[in-house]
């Protein structure tokens, strides 16, 4: 280590050479010299600097004294101003109790510690080449020793059993962690023939009589509580209904018994990568996806108008019961949501 | 300072517990080579640090979290006072997220310091990635660190995302949903990827634990790990520094660990700490009280993720769907591929790969511990920003729908104008960061050749006026002309002497073209000789110093121009000049 305090200025010399002698390059001056603080020459500056950070530790204390008061006469309460006040104040004094320690040390270190800046020697990080010998030479005996280089069966065996026992650790984490790996579930929903559809969350049946022209209503199986894991189901079964004025409706040909006067049901999972398309928007019988804004024409068998998605929303093909109840025809004729690889493939 | 010969019962102590310790460990030699190893002082180095407090503060809040939280995905009915949630069915994870902010005392003031200082690790690391992109800290030797690094972002990104994902709200929910179909996009395998990390259909019942044990043991293990590995490279590596007189790539200039750094650093870490905490007493953050339990029904416009997600989502937003496409039967959905998935690839594979990038165009073998400033070296700077451009674009993009919202404008117009701005706009940004590291380096050659102005107007006898020009003491000239400006590479010839085609020309040609793009637009720095020739071609400001300046008035260095080193101490000097 050297010190850089003594006489490491620039050099000031004026040398002067004939033009054709100039070196390539500039050389390093050299470290500049150190400039004192305040507190270096002045023994007052010195003795504040020091009252300042045992002040700053002291703040640090009673901020934790002051932390420990709050944690007891405050609890969170039931409300929200009451847990936030709590908060507060627990929070000031942890703040305070830290940044007091943490101020104060940086402060002791820069106001009174030693500035000198000081150097150290850098080393190459390549090893000298007899070391980088001695150690070839090292592996050479090793080898040598364990003779693994004539022992080609032996080579062979122990390669193969190593490569081949992790297969005793990974076949059971993959063979249960996917749990049946029955991806087919993707193409099947709650949605059969016959059940009602009912309001999100309530779980009660609509009728076709209670949708009037331009209203929305979020749409689950009615039976869906009494399914296994009814989010489970939920997140592949939840609809969307709309009723248009039917002049407003196009239909394809072959989904023209898909509605019930100007009623349509769309899967509400979005067809990019799976948010409920939720938003709707009455003039333009648009629906916008929050998440990546997939826009869908509900007019036009939610065929996608903007953004990232490529198909239109499954349609859920519906009725009305005897009793004047929205009925599913049957489950989509279609996997619902994002697309994959075999969606389509039978 | 005891200056007694008989040591108090503390040094007493002292001395006897480094014995103990010593006779068992040799902890002595330890404490001789490492306690006043010298570290370089600047600003900048501050930000790996605060990438390190705020990950230790982490893993205290975390663990003070862990105690309380229920990794469970039971379907529970909440009872508690949060009234508005009264009988509301919900996971366990999301109700006894509910119990830790309300009833748990200082369990609020955990999870928003954990929330926090989860966001200001991920903004220390980025930022902490641009200092060592921009200063050149990479070179030689420190690939493999920089490459440790690049790691811990990745790392960094799938603990604030599996954590985001825990406490099983609405908003996190949504997050899992669009990961579900974004793996399912991947051709092949991707309805198995899907099963893979939900257990089976999503949502399932088996996520929440998952990402817990995830969250908690594998991510944060790896990334302490990984921090033990990057900080053992800074001390075999050495620091960096930045260049100045008396700075060489043979030496570190700094203070000593102990007791400067040991009181800084332990400073920073509470301040660091403290901060984050003064945040989370004031600045609340992800209250899922308000949002409710995860309903794979209802979802709220204008909701973001975390800052550091966003770049995901804004590359999804622009993407149009046509790009989907069935293959045969199967379907090939290039709409979410390109964006999740090739985008997000390329940008991070070149910036983990840059390193190797520029040691294969410059054929540097060399260490390098002096740091480049960033415009010297103008086409790396120009691409660093070129890639902050397009990420912060893409940030912007996930944010369409407020701007939207916020500015009154077209949804529609406004995904169009990123979409052409994600291709244009990194060019540009490349194109302006050139041309301004260019000007930099023109106006340090003007300083270093004319001084600088003093505003001080002196008319000369004939009835001139001029302007007179201070010169640059040695230590400002130093840092001004210290850097070599890379030239690109010259080869071998494709044919020897004898006219055979040399082995491995294409590679060298292959080399040599994209050194000429990268260093074919530079800026020398000055050299004695023009120097000197600015000033004896009878220019006004060389006559200055001897006219306008008692010697007294230039503190340290005098007469700019005229003092010249001499050749001999320059042929000595550091061996990187050849
Ligand atoms: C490595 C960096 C880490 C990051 C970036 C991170 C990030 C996060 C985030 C953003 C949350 C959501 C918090 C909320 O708003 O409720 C979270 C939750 C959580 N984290 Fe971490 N975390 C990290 C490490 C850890 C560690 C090491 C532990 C435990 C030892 C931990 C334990 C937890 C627990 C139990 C929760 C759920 C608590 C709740 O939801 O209230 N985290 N984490
Ligand atoms: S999930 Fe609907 S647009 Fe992306």
């Amino acid at each position: 280590m050297t010190n850089h305090d003594a006489g490491h200025g620039a050099s000031n010399e004026i040398v002067t050479h004939e033009p054709g002698a100039l070196p390539d390059r500039f050389q390093d001056p050299g470290h500049p010299d150190h400039h004192a603080r305040l507190g270096d020459n002045d023994p007052k500056a010195n003795k504040k600097a020091e009252l300042q950070v045992v002040a700053l530790f002291g703040i640090s204390v009673i901020a934790t004294l002051g932390f420990l008061v709050a944690y007891f006469a405050l609890p969170p309460g039931d409300t929200p101003e009451s847990m936030l006040r709590s908060n507060l104040a627990l929070g000031l004094g942890l703040a305070l109790s830290l940044l007091g320690i943490g101020f104060a040390a940086v402060h002791w270190a820069k106001a009174l510690m030693n500035d000198h800046e000081k150097s150290e020697d850098r080393h190459v990080q390549r090893s000298s080449d007899e070391n980088r010998e001695a150690a070839v030479n090292v592996l050479k005996e090793g080898a040598a020793d364990s003779a693994i280089g004539r022992r080609g069966v032996l080579q062979g065996a122990m390669i193969s059993a190593l490569a081949l026992f992790p297969l005793a650790i990974i076949v059971p984490f993959v063979g249960n962690i996917g749990d049946d790996w029955n991806v087919s579930k993707f193409r099947h929903t709650m949605w059969k023939k016959g059940t009602k559809l009912a309001t999100d969350p309530s779980g009660r049946p609509i009728k076709a009589a209670d949708v009037t022209i331009g209203s929305v209503f979020h749409v689950i199986p009615e039976d869906l509580h009494e399914a296994e894991h009814p989010l489970d189901e939920k997140a592949k079964a939840v609809v969307l209904l709309v009723r248009l004025d039917p002049a407003d409706l196009t239909e394809a040909e072959d989904r023209k018994g898909w509605s019930y006067d100007g009623i349509v049901a769309y899967s509400k999972i979005c067809t990019h990568v799976g948010c409920p398309v939720a938003l709707y928007e009455q003039q333009t019988h648009h629906l916008l996806c929050p998440c990546h804004q997939s826009t869908f024409d509900v007019a036009d068998g939610a065929k996608v108008v903007f953004g990232p998605a490529k198909r239109p929303l499954p349609q859920l093909p519906i009725t009305v019961d005897d009793e004047g109840y929205l009925i599913a025809q049957s489950d989509f004729t279609e996997p619902v949501g994002p697309s994959y690889w075999e969606r389509l493939a039978r | 300072m005891t200056t007694t010969a008989t040591p108090t019962p503390v040094e007493k102590l002292a001395a006897g517990t480094a014995d103990y310790l010593d006779q068992r460990t040799g902890v002595g030699t330890f404490v001789k080579t490492f306690a006043r190893k010298i570290f370089p002082d600047h600003w900048s180095f501050l930000l790996g640090e605060i990438a390190l407090f705020s990950f230790i503060t982490i893993l205290i809040s975390g663990v003070f979290l862990t105690i309380f939280f229920v990794p469970s995905m039971t379907e529970v009915h909440y009872e508690g006072p949060w009234a508005a949630m009264n009988g509301v069915e919900m996971s366990e994870a999301f109700a006894s997220t509910l119990r830790l902010s309300f009833e748990v005392r200082g369990g609020l003031l955990m999870r928003q310091i954990h929330h926090w200082a989860a966001l200001i690790f991920m903004a220390a690391i980025v930022t902490h990635m641009m200092r060592v992109f921009f200063t050149g800290a990479f070179r030689k030797p420190r690939e493999v660190n920089w490459v440790v690094g690049f790691t811990l972002l990745i790392l960094g990104l799938a603990a604030g995302f599996s954590g985001y994902s825990l406490p099983d709200d609405v908003l996190s929910g949504n997050g899992l949903r669009i990961t579900d179909g974004v793996v399912r996009a991947i051709p092949i395998i991707g309805s198995y990827t899907s099963y893979f990390i939900f257990g089976g259909e999503f949502p399932g019942q088996d996520l929440i634990p998952r990402l817990f044990t995830v969250h908690i043991l594998l991510v944060p293990g790896i990334i302490l790990a990984l921090i033990g590995l990057h900080l053992f490279f800074v001390v075999l590596h050495k620091h960096t520094q930045y260049p100045g007189s008396g700075r060489s790539d043979k030496i570190v200039v700094g203070y000593p660990l102990f007791p400067i750094y040991v009181a800084k650093a332990g400073g920073y870490f509470f301040t660091v700490f403290g901060v984050i905490a003064l945040m989370a007493a004031t600045m609340s953050i992800n209250p899922v009280w308000n949002y409710g339990p995860y309903d794979p029904s209802p979802i709220s416009a204008g909701a973001q993720p975390d800052w550091y997600m966003l770049f995901l989502e804004g590359s999804l937003r622009l993407m149009p769907g046509f790009t989907e496409v069935v293959i045969g039967h199967y379907t090939l959905s290039l709409n979410v591929l390109i964006p999740a998935m090739v985008v997000p690839g390329i940008l991070f594979t070149l910036l983990a790969a840059y390193p190797f990038i520029e040691a294969f165009v410059t054929g540097d073998k060399r260490e390098h511990h002096v740091l480049d400033r960033p415009r010297n070296r103008p086409f790396r700077t120009a691409f660093g920003v070129s890639l902050l451009t397009a990420f912060f674009i893409l940030i912007l993009a996930g944010s369409n729908d407020l701007i939207a919202t916020h500015f009154h404008m077209s949804l529609n117009d406004i995904t169009w104008a990123f979409r052409v701005l994600i291709f244009f706009g990194p060019w540009f940004a490349f194109w302006v960061t050139k041309r301004i590291c260019l000007g930099l380096q023109r106006k340090d050659r003007e300083l270093v050749l004319h001084g600088h102005e003093t505003g001080r107007i002196v008319r000369f006898a004939n009835g001139e006026y001029i302007e007179v020009h201070k010169p640059l003491d040695a230590h400002e000239r130093w840092l001004r002309v210290q850097h070599e400006a890379i030239r690109p590479l010259e080869i071998e010839p494709a044919e020897d002497s004898r006219g055979v085609r040399r082995k491995g020309y294409g590679l060298d040609r292959l080399r040599q073209r994209i050194s000429q793009t990268f260093y074919e637009d530079r800026v020398e720095p000055v050299t004695p000789a023009e120097l000197a020739a600015s000033h004896s071609h009878g220019e006004h400001d060389a006559i200055e110093p001897t006219t306008e300046h008692a010697p007294a008035e230039l503190t340290g260095a005098v007469g700019g121009g005229q003092h010249l080193v001499d050749p001999q101490d320059e042929t000595t000097a550091d061996g990187r000049n050849r």
